[in-house]
C-alpha cells in the first residue's frame, strides 16, 4: 500500500468539504473493495475520507412500503433488519449472501453501488426495485445510475447518501456464485408490483454490467410463473465470457436463476 | 497402549500455541538492525533484459541498496539446481537450463526475480522496487505443455532444444504392445491432470543474517527440510560452507511440498545481508505466492489398458507429457518419473506395463512436488481408466477391481515397486458398506424424482511413502540419501528431548513423536519435547515430505529409543542387583520381572548423570542417536467412494457422501490420522472440483488471487466418513505406512467417476466446474 492520510467525517457536509481540500481523495466506506485495491497498489489515493461514522447516512427506515436504507448501512444490518424483512425479505436474503461475515459487517450498500462491480449483488436489486439513489446533491433512478463496468453516473466527489424504493408485492433474488470469489457469476432479481408489472435485473453476466432483461420482463408480466421463463430467449452476445463461465453458460444461468427466483418469490 | 502411548487419541500438544496466536513463524522473527526486502519481478513471461537502471530506486527514501543479477554472478553465487538426475531412454542426461537466483540476461516466467531492494520498511522497499527501470525486449511465449513440444515454438533454454528436458521410459514396451495387440478389449483414454497452486496458509518468508564478526550466516526460512536447505545452499549455491550456515525453519504454516525446495529468495537474502551488512527479511504476499511457489501436477497423458476375455488386465501403456515450467525446481524431475510411473500398477496384478514420460519447459512458474507428487497423477489416470473399462465391459466397478486385485504379498510389479503388504478387498468392502452401495439405486431413483442426477464412483488407490532405501534411490538418480536421524536425550530428572530431522509444518509431530516415547518409557507426553527445524540443534536430517516422517523419522526415534532402553535397563539391573534380561518397563518404572522390586524411570535417569553407581566401565549420561535407512517404501492403500448429486440445470455438483477406507498400517494417533485424511480429501476434492491454474497466451497468470483461484471451503465439502482397515507394514519397526497424502491421492478419481456416472458422459476434465459439468451433461442429452 502507498502512504495515505485518513480523515473521519462527522457529517455529509464535512465529508464533501474535506474532499475538496485534498489532492487525490477517495471516500472510504467499508473498505472491502478499496483497501484490497490499495494493498495491491492498484489505487493510490493521497487521502481517505471515511463515511462510516456519519449518523445521517446510517440505518434503515420503513414507512408503509417505503424503504430507505442509509448508504453507510452494512450488509449485516440489512440482512438482519426485521423492518425490511417485513416488506421486502428478498433484499435481506441478498445481503445475507454477500461475501463472508467479515465482509458483511464492514461492507456497505453505498460502497457496493458506488463501486458497481459487474458481479456485485446490490445493483441487481436496485435496478429491479426501481430504486432511487440519493446523493449529497440529487436523486437518480437506478436506471440512470449504473452506467457500465465499475461505472456510475456519480460526479466527482459526489456522495451516495441513501437509497429508497417501494417494496414490491413479490420479489426474490437468486444468485449462482462464482466458485472462487463467491460474487455473482449470474444473479437475477425479480420484482412484481401490485399492478402486475415485473422487472427483472441481471448481475454478474452482462458485459457492460447490471442490466434489465426485456424478454423475461414481458413474459413474466404476462404470466407470473416459473414456467413462463421457458420460452424466453436469452441472447448471449452481450454476456461476459471468462475462465469461469462462457457467455452461453451464463445465458443458461440467467434463465435458470430467473425461474428459481419466480418460484421463490 | 497407555493413555498417551501408541494408538491413543491424544489432542495435539502444539495446538495451544497455534490456536492462541503464539506460534513463531519466520515473519515473526525480529533481530536488531533488521531491514526489509522487496523483489523486482519480471512482468513478462519471456524477455531479454537489455538494461537495469537502479539509480532512481537507490535514491528513494529508506533505501539501503538495490542489487541485481550481475552482482550476484560476480560474487560467485551458483545456479539453482534440480537434485535428481534422470536419463532419457537414449541414455543422455536430462537437459537442465540455468536458473539464476536473480535473472541477469533472460526472464522466463512472470514473477522471475530480477533484483532485490533492501530498505528500512516493507513499504519503502516496495516503492523503490517499482522505481527500478528495466528495459526488456520481449520474446515469444509458450505456456501449454503440448504446444511447447511442437515445431517452431519459442526456445526457452538453449540447453534443451525443442523445450524437451528428457524423454524417459519405464517397463517393457515390446511385451506391453504385444499384449495390447492380443487383447480381448482395450480401453483408451486421454487424461489431463490439472495444474494446481499449493496455497500454504503461511506464505514463504526468509530472514538472512550475516554476522561479519564470525563470517557466519543464519537463515530463517519457511522450509520443510532445513538441513537439506543448508546442504544445497552450501554445496551448490556457494552461499557459505555448512559450518558457517545455520538454517532454522521455525513454526511453518503448511507446506504441501511447496516448501521442500530452495527458492531464489533464501539465497538472495543471505547474499544481500552480507552485501549490505544488515539482516534482510522478505515475506511473500499472496500474489507472489501464486506467481512463484512451485505449482503441482500439469500432465497430459494417453492411456491404453488391455483386458483378456476374463476381464483380467494384461497390459497398460501410458504416454505422458509433464510440464516443469520455466526452470527445473529441486525435485521436479523425479515427480513425473519415479514418483509417478512406478505406481501405475495400482492395486492390480498387471503383467506388462510401459510408460513414456516427456518433460517440457514452458514460460510458467516451476512445477514440482505438491501433496502426493506423482502418485495422484498415477491414481487419477489408473482409476479413471478402471471405471471407464468397467462401464465398457459391462461390469460393476467393484467387480472389475476384485478380478484384478493383487492378493498375495510380497508382489513385484513390472515398474520397480515391490508391495510388501495389503488387503485391498478389505478396504473395498469397508468402503462399500459404509457408503451403503447396495442402497444407491434407490437413492438415485429418489433424486431423479427431484430432477437431480445422482452418481457414484470409486477409486482404489495405492501410494508409496518413505522413499527408500538410500542406495536404491541413489541408483535411480537421487542426489541425496533418504534416511532419517534422531537423538534421544534423557535429562537428569527423567524428562526427555527428542531431536529429529523430520520437520513438522502441520503434521503434529510434537504429539505423535512424543507418544512413541511415552509408550516406551511410560512417561507423560508432557515430559517429552520434540526438537526440530534447526541445523544447530539437530545434527542432520532429510526433512518432511512424501509422508515419510512416520515411517522413516519415527523409526529413527524408535531405534534411538532401543539404545536408550538398553542402557537404562543395564543401569536399573545394576542398581537392583538383578539380571539385565529380567528388567521390564512398566508404568514409568524399571522393574525386576515377577517381583515387586523397581526403580522409577527418573531415578535411573538421575543415576546415569550422577554416575556415582554405574556398572563398571559404563559411560555416564543417557543420550543416544540413530540413523534409520528403510529397506523399502511403505505402501498405504485404500478405497474411496464418492456419491454426488448433479443439478442438470446449472451443472452444480454436490457431494452427498464421501467415504475413505484406508490402510495406513499401525496408527500412532487416530485423531491426527483422521485430520490428515480430512485435509488431504479437501485438497483432492479441491483439485477435482474447483482448483486450476490458468495462464493466458502471453504467460500472464489469470488465477493470481482467490478471486479467480477457487479453493475449497467448508461448505464445498461433506462430512467425511473415514475408516481404516490396517495391515501392519513389515519393513519398519512401528509397522506404520504414512497417511499425509492419501486423501489427496485417492479422492480426485472417485469424484470424477461419480460425476461422469451421474451425467452419463465420460468426457470431463478437472476441475469439474459447474460450467463444464453442465456442458458435458448437455452434450449427452
Ligand atoms: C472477500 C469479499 C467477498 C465479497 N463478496 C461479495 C459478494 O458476494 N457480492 C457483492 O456484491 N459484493 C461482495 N464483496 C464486496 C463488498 O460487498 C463490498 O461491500 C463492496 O464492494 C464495497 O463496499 P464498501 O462499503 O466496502 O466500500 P469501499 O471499499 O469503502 O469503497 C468502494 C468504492 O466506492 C466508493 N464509495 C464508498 N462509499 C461511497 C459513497 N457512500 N458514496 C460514493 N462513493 C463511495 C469508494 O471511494 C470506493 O471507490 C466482497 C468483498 C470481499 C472483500
Amino acid at each position: 500500500m502507498y502512504e495515505t492520510n485518513y480523515h473521519r467525517a462527522a457529517s455529509i457536509e464535512e465529508a464533501a468539504k474535506l474532499m475538496g481540500t485534498v489532492a487525490e481523495g477517495k471516500y472510504l466506506s467499508g473498505g472491502m473493495t478499496l483497501i484490497p485495491t490499495m494493498k495491491q497498489r492498484l489505487a493510490a489515493p493521497s487521502d481517505l475520507v471515511d463515511l462510516r461514522h456519519i449518523a445521517e447516512m446510517k440505518g434503515v427506515t420503513v414507512d408503509g412500503r417505503a424503504v430507505r436504507i442509509g448508504a453507510a448501512t452494512t450488509h449485516e444490518e440489512v440482512a438482519t433488519s426485521a423492518a425490511i424483512a417485513a416488506v421486502c425479505p428478498a433484499i435481506c436474503g441478498l445481503a445475507s449472501h454477500i461475501g463472508d461475515p467479515h465482509v458483511r459487517h464492514m461492507g456497505t450498500i453505498g460502497g457496493s453501488i458506488a463501486n458497481n462491480d459487474p458481479a456485485a449483488d446490490y445493483p441487481a436489486a436496485m435496478l429491479a426495485l426501481d430504486a432511487v439513489i440519493m446523493t449529497d446533491r440529487r436523486e437518480l433512478r437506478a436506471e440512470n445510475f449504473f452506467t457500465g463496468l465499475f461505472e456510475t453516473a456519480l460526479e466527482e466527489d459526489e456522495i451516495v447518501t441513501a437509497v429508497r424504493f417501494e417494496a414490491p408485492v413479490k420479489a426474490a433474488y437468486q444468485k449462482f456464485a462464482n466458485p472462487a470469489s463467491r460474487y455473482a457469476m449470474t444473479g437475477v432479481f425479480v420484482a412484481r408490483r401490485d399492478d402486475g408489472v415485473v422487472r427483472v435485473a441481471v448481475t454478474g453476466a452482462g458485459s457492460s454490467g447490471v442490466f434489465r432483461h426485456q424478454g423475461l420482463e414481458t413474459a413474466l408480466s404476462a404470466n407470473w410463473s416459473p414456467a413462463a421463463v421457458a420460452n424466453v430467449t436469452v441472447d448471449d452476445s452481450d454476456l461476459l465470457s471468462d475462465i469461469h463461465a462462457s457467455a452461453a453458460y451464463r445465458a443458461n444461468l440467467v434463465k435458470v436463476m430467473a425461474k428459481r427466483a419466480v418460484a421463490a418469490a | 497402549m497407555g493413555v498417551e502411548g501408541i494408538g491413543a487419541r491424544v489432542a495435539r500438544k502444539e495446538d495451544k500455541r497455534f490456536l492462541t496466536g503464539k506460534g513463531r513463524y519466520t515473519d515473526d522473527m525480529v533481530v536488531p538492525g533488521m531491514k526489509y526486502a522487496a523483489f523486482v519481478r519480471s512482468p513478462h513471461a519471456h524477455a531479454t533484459i537489455r538494461s537495469i537502471d537502479v539509480a532512481s530506486a537507490k535514491a528513494m527514501p529508506g533505501v539501503i541498496d538495490v542489487l541485481d543479477g550481475k552482482q550476484l554472478l560476480a560474487d560467485g553465487i551458483g545456479n539453482l539446481i534440480c537434485g535428481w538426475m534422470i536419463h532419457s531412454k537414449d541414455g543422455s542426461p536430462m537437459r537442465m537450463g540455468a536458473w539464476r537466483p536473480l535473472a541477469d540476461k533472460t526472464v522466463r516466467y512472470v514473477g522471475d526475480a530480477v533484483a532485490i531492494v533492501v530498505a528500512d520498511s516493507v513499504a519503502e522497499a516496495r516503492d523503490a522496487a517499482e522505481a527500478v527501470v528495466i528495459d526488456y525486449e520481449t520474446l515469444p511465449v509458450v505456456t501449454d505443455l503440448v504446444e511447447a513440444l511442437g515445431e517452431g515454438q519459442p526456445q526457452i533454454h538453449p540447453e534443451a532444444p525443442g523445450n524437451l528436458i528428457f524423454d524417459w521410459e519405464i517397463g517393457d514396451a515390446g511385451a506391453t504392445d504385444q499384449a495390447i495387440a492380443a487383447a480381448a478389449h482395450v480401453t483408451e483414454l486421454k487424461i489431463v491432470n490439472n495444474r494446481l497452486s499449493p496455497n500454504a496458509m503461511e506464505p514463504r518468508a526468509t530472514l538472512g543474517i550475516y554476522d561479519a564478526g564470525d563470517d557466519h550466516f543464519t537463515c530463517y526460512t519457511t522450509s520443510q527440510n532445513p538441513h537439506l536447505a543448508r546442504l544445497v545452499m552450501s554445496a551448490f549455491y556457494n552461499v557459505a560452507p555448512e559450518n558457517k550456515l545455520r538454517v532454522i525453519a521455525p513454526d511453518v504454516g503448511g507446506g504441501f511440498g511447496s516448501k521442500i525446495f530452495i527458492y531464489p529468495e533464501e539465497i538472495v537474502c543471505l547474499w544481500a545481508s552480507k552485501r549490505t551488512g544488515v539482516p534482510v527479511k522478505w515475506t511473500a504476499d499472496r500474489t507472489e505466492a501464486f506467481l512463484t511457489d512451485a505449482h503441482g501436477r500439469d500432465h497430459v497423458s494417453t492411456v491404453k489398458m488391455a483386458f483378456d476375455s476374463s476381464n483380467r488386465i494384461t497390459a497398460l501403456k501410458v504416454d505422458t507429457i509433464a510440464n516443469l515450467g520455466a526452470y527445473m525446481s529441486l525435485f521436479s524431475s523425479c515427480v513425473p518419473t519415479y514418483l509417478y510411473a512406478t505406481l501405475l500398477s495400482g492395486q492390480y496384478a498387471i503383467p506388462a506395463i510401459h510408460a513414456n514420460v516427456r518433460t517440457v519447459y514452458t514460460n510458467t512458474a516451476p512445477v514440482d512436488a505438491y501433496r502426493g507428487a506423482g502418485r495422484p497423477e498415477a491414481t487419477y489416470l489408473l482409476e479413471r481408466t478402471m471405471e471407464t473399462a468397467a462401464r465398457e465391459l459391462g461390469l460393476s466397478p467393484a467387480e472389475l477391481r476384485r478380478i484384478n486385485f493383487i492378493r498375495s504379498f510380497p508382489h513385484q510389479t513390472p515398474v520397480i515397486m515391490n508391495y510388501d503388504a495389503g488387503d485391498y478387498e478389505a478396504s473395498l468392502t469397508a468402503a462399500m458398506k459404509t457408503v451403503d452401495w447396495d442402497g444407491f439405486a434407490a437413492r438415485k431413483a429418489e433424486a431423479e424424482g427431484r430432477g437431480m442426477k445422482r452418481g457414484i464412483g470409486m477409486s482404489c488407490y495405492i501410494e508409496a511413502c518413505g522413499l527408500a532405501p538410500s542406495a536404491a534411490v541413489g541408483s535411480l538418480g537421487a542426489g541425496v540419501g533418504l534416511w532419517e536421524s534422531a537423538e534421544v536425550r534423557v535429562n537428569a530428572v527423567g524428562t526427555i528431548e527428542v531431536m529429529t530431522g523430520s520437520h513438522s509444518h502441520g503434521q503434529g509431530h510434537e504429539t505423535t513423536f512424543a507418544q512413541v516415547v511415552a509408550e516406551r518409557f511410560g512417561v507423560p507426553i508432557d515430559s517429552v519435547n520434540i526438537v526440530h527445524g534447526d541445523t544447530d540443534k539437530v545434527q542432520m536430517g532429510m526433512g518432511t515430505y512424501g509422508s515419510r516422517s512416520g515411517a522413516v523419522g519415527m523409526s529413527a526415534v524408535f531405534k534411538a529409543l532401543d539404545k536408550v532402553e538398553a542402557k537404562a535397563k543395564k543401569i536399573a539391573a545394576h542398581l537392583m542387583e538383578a539380571d539385565e534380561s529380567d528388567i521390564v518397563i512398566e508404568n514409568g518404572a524399571l522393574k525386576v520381572a515377577g517381583t515387586d522390586r523397581e526403580v522409577p524411570w527418573s531415578q535411573v535417569a538421575l543415576a546415569s548423570y550422577t554416575a556415582h553407581n554405574l556398572p563398571p566401565g559404563m559411560e555416564p549420561g543417557l543420550k543416544e542417536g540413530a540413523f534409520y535407512d528403510p529397506s523399502n517404501f511403505t505402501f498405504p492403500a485404500g478405497c474411496y467412494i464418492c456419491e454426488v448429486e448433479v443439478d442438470p440445470e446449472t451443472g452444480q455438483t454436490k457431494i452427498v457422501q464421501f467415504v475413505a477406507a484406508d490402510d495406513f498400517g499401525n496408527i500412532i494417533n487416530p485423531l491426527i490420522v483422521e485430520g490428515q485424511v480430512h485435509g488431504g480429501l479437501a485438497q483432492g476434492i479441491g483439485q477435482a472440483l474447483l482448483e486450476g491454474v490458468h495462464y493466458d497466451k502471453s504467460g500472464q497468470l489469470l488465477t493470481a488471487s482467490y478471486m479467480d483461484y477457487a479453493m475449497p471451503r467448508a461448505d464445498d465439502l461433506p462430512s467425511f466418513k473415514v475408516t481404516t482397515s490396517n495391515t501392519p507394514c513389515p519393513s519398519n519397526p512401528l509397522g506404520v505406512k504414512g497417511c499425509g497424502e492419501a486423501g489427496a491421492i485417492g479422492s480426485p478419481p472417485a469424484l470424477i467417476n461419480a460425476i461422469t456416472d451421474a451425467i452419463g458422459n465420460n468426457e470431463l476434465t478437472m476441475p469439474a466446474t459447474p460450467q463444464k459439468v453442465w456442458a458435458a451433461a448437455r452434450a449427452i442429452s
